[in-house]
């Protein structure tokens, strides 16, 4: 029996660090290490609410959420060290060919 | 508060220090390492809540493959020590945004599910068992699974063509 507001704070808490990490980093391998974050915190949610209601959809959610983090990590990656070889740094605030 | 209740602000608090720390520190492989503790910590969240095979998917895929694969971005990027070099100048703003962001969502949790009236999870004995997960999964969630599979062999190709090194004459 756990309370369910405990879950819900857990994993707002997961979220606010995530906002703030995106927003505060430079360094583009930690901003997807907080961008994970916010996803973990959602996966929280996702997880307590289907065993709150008896319904193993959220948890299938929960999966299909991580597969496809998996997938965005590997392609982040990618992008990231493309970047660092084309122009010998990851830091996103230099990177803006593309800014208006 | 249960016992159950206990094990979870344990793992919750470890969990919040740990991702707070990672937003903070000046190192990037302490970084990763403070992501393995969080990761963790949520999954052994997921084991409380009696969800089983998301938490040992937890465990195998995100702490197992995912924080390797960061490891291997901070190996093949330069990562420099020291908080100029990895916070932008918007810090201070992104402070006030995420306090806000905590607690909008405290209000909207106490506003919707209120300490006070102890709306609790029971969950059910194997009710998250991998049997269980997966009868559902294939049973309403046949064509979705096909996506991913298939989303997860694009990124695949995908990541092989971005990073593979250009050997075509200029």
């Amino acid at each position: 029996m756990i309370r369910l507001p405990l879950a819900l704070f857990f994993s707002a808490i997961l979220f606010s660090a995530g906002v703030y990490g995106v927003l505060a980093r430079r360094n583009a391998v930690l901003v997807l290490m907080s961008i994970e974050l916010m996803l973990n915190a959602v996966n929280v949610n996702l997880v307590a609410f289907a065993q709150r209601l008896r319904d193993l959809n959220g948890q299938i959610f929960a999966l299909f959420v991580i597969a496809v983090a998996a997938a965005e990590v590997g392609i982040g990656l990618a992008i990231v060290i493309l970047i660092y070889r084309n122009r010998e740094t990851i830091n996103v605030d230099e990177v803006n060919l593309l800014k208006w | 508060m249960t016992a159950q209740e206990w094990v979870f602000v344990v793992l919750a608090a470890i969990g919040a220090l740990a991702a707070f720390r990672l937003v903070t520190t000046t190192n990037v492989v302490h970084g990763a390492l403070y992501l393995v503790v969080t990761l963790a910590m949520v999954g052994g969240a997921y084991l409380l809540l009696a969800a089983e095979f998301v938490a040992w998917v937890q465990v195998l895929i995100y702490v197992g493959a995912i924080v390797i694969l960061f490891l291997f971005g901070l190996m093949l990027t330069k990562a420099p020590i020291g908080r100029a070099a990895l916070d932008n100048q918007q810090r201070g703003v992104a402070f006030v945004i995420g306090v806000l962001m905590l607690g909008g969502l405290v209000y909207l949790i106490q506003a919707a599910f209120p300490w006070d009236a102890g709306e609790r999870i029971a969950p059910v004995a194997g009710s998250g068992s991998t049997g269980a997960v997966g009868e559902s999964l294939f049973r309403g969630y046949v064509l979705p699974f096909e996506a991913v599979s298939f989303l997860l062999l694009a990124a695949l190709i995908g990541a092989i063509v971005l990073s593979r090194k250009d050997d075509r004459p200029r």
